[in-house]
């Protein structure tokens, strides 16, 4: 993952980036990495509010599992890019969210490569973005030859508050097995018109009801976290301010 | 209580209502009868304030306060219940999370304190009693993997827990079994037959009215009520048909 040049647009990776803010955070540390060893578990939760670039490379070893959980919501350009290998038979989730308001630019890119049999992986995004803020989730799965009876699934949603904003995903396969299961579901709405009006015909004033449906949309992507009451939370305070 | 008078209004640019007057005091019950189209779920919903619904003439007033002017909430506030003829499912919100932030923000609008949560419960049972629906219901999604029957007595559920001086109830019969026409229709007389409530039943059949007797009867037809009468307007119309008696 480490790019010795500076990234630009042209790079699928940092397309919608903003490169601005890349280059003035130019060069980048190494990646973090973390290893987990063969039948080991691992679990974090990241919260990304202060406009940082995190680079993490996770290597889950064989029967390992790793569940992660990202809230990405700060600052003018927020960046988690995640690079995982999958041994035989592991485990890897994903939950995250990312809500943006203004001029915010948020993004998600990640790589799981399926390395070897028999290894899962799950990755559920929410995207809740406002203003002309843009969120962006890149998303590859990639399936080596011998890695058959992968299993993979990306589901991935975002929902625009305003006409200005801007959402981009995509799910991008790399296949080289015979005998594997990849889905991947993407879509991008606005808040349901009849569903706010109902809300609001019982007494919830707009930015409420509008909270209320928000909070279902991100809601699931949480469940199992360790901190989920905290992520909840925190995400719950940031649609707040979008309404 | 409710005061309407020549209201004109348009859904897309057409016009749905064209000159509609009505007036229902407190502890009254109307039942609006009419036809396919005649306009009875548009004046659900432009009382109710949803948005699409333009009124283009005339004048709505709830307490002596211009409905018109209000946003929903603020209606629902004011003492206002709109019960829809199909209800919205919504996934991820739970109903007793949705109804209780619901109250809370209404008795604020109010100037009332918020209900804790143990009295809200308490209140939620004993309205899911009433309607015979399980309380395990109420802890769902809003509405999702709800039957038509169950949609439609949860409806009144939340009508009981808001406790509305005013009732707008389009078609709440509809998709109703035999029984579960009694239930609901014992739960409206139950919460809303009182000296200070009032409700307007919006229905296309006689058997609702079966339950809930109403004092008025109309017919919308066209945009306009044609006729008005008592319980009995509702009785000839189920025998001779709208055509004979809107004609």
């Amino acid at each position: 993952m480490s790019v010795s040049a500076l990234p630009s647009r042209r790079d699928e990776a940092w397309r919608y980036s903003d490169i601005d803010a890349v280059t003035a955070a130019w060069p980048l540390p190494a990646p973090e990495s973390i290893v987990v060893p063969a039948g080991g578990d691992f679990k974090r939760a990241i919260v990304q509010d202060a406009g940082d670039i995190r680079q993490i490379e996770l290597v889950l070893g064989k029967g390992a599992t790793a569940s992660l959980h990202i809230l990405n919501i700060g600052g003018a350009y927020g960046r988690i890019e995640l690079a995982v290998t999958l041994h035989e038979g592991a485990d890897f989730h994903l939950g995250a969210a990312q809500i943006g308001g203004g001029e915010q630019n948020l993004e998600i890119i990640t790589t799981v490569t399926h390395a070897e049999p028999g290894a899962t992986s799950r990755q559920m995004i929410r995207s809740v973005l406002g203003g002309t803020a843009t969120g962006t989730y890149l998303g590859k799965v990639a399936v080596a030859r011998d890695a058959q009876q992968t299993d993979s699934e990306q589901d991935v949603k975002a929902m625009l508050l305003d006409r200005s904003a801007t959402a981009n995903a995509k799910p991008e396969l790399e296949i080289f097995a015979d005998d594997v299961k990849c889905a991947h579901g993407c879509a991008i709405g606005e808040l349901d018109a009849m569903s706010l009006y109902y809300l609001q015909s019982r007494g919830l004033p707009p930015a409420e009801a509008k909270k209320i449906l928000l909070q279902a949309f991100v809601a699931g992507v949480f469940d199992g976290a360790e901190d989920e009451a905290q992520l909840q939370e925190l995400a719950l305070a940031k649609l707040g301010e979008l309404v | 209580m409710l005061k309407i008078e020549n209201l004109h209004a348009t859904v897309a640019d057409k016009p749905i209502l064209k000159g509609l007057s009505l007036a229902i005091n407190a502890g009254e019950i109307h039942a609006i009868m009419g036809p396919n189209g005649a306009g009875k779920s548009t004046l659900s919903y432009v009382l109710g304030g949803r948005p699409g619904y333009e009124v283009t003439d005339g004048s709505a007033t709830f307490d002596g306060q211009d409905l018109l002017d209000m946003d929903p909430h603020e209606r629902a506030a004011a003492g206002l219940f709109l019960g829809f003829q199909y209800p919205v499912e919504i996934p991820g919100v739970s109903n007793v999370q949705f109804l209780r932030e619901s109250l809370n923000a209404q008795r604020k609008a109010r100037g009332e304190e918020p209900l804790s949560g143990g009295d809200f419960l308490k209140l939620a049972r004993e309205k899911a009693g009433l309607l015979k629906l399980d309380m395990d219901m109420l802890k769902r999604p809003v509405n999702v993997g709800f039957s038509g029957g169950e949609k439609k007595r949860n409806e009144m559920v939340q009508m009981g827990i808001l406790d509305p001086k005013l009732a707008i109830l389009d078609e709440t019969d509809s998709g109703l079994d035999i029984d579960a026409l009694r239930v609901v229709g014992d739960g409206i007389n139950s919460i809303m037959r009182r000296p200070d409530k009032a409700v307007l039943l919006i229905t296309h059949y006689q058997r609702l009215l079966d339950y809930v007797q109403p004092d008025f009867v109309h017919v919308l037809a066209a945009g306009r009520i044609v006729k008005s009468g008592g319980p009995e307007l509702a009785l000839e119309l189920e025998r001779e048909g709208y055509a004979e008696i809107a004609a």
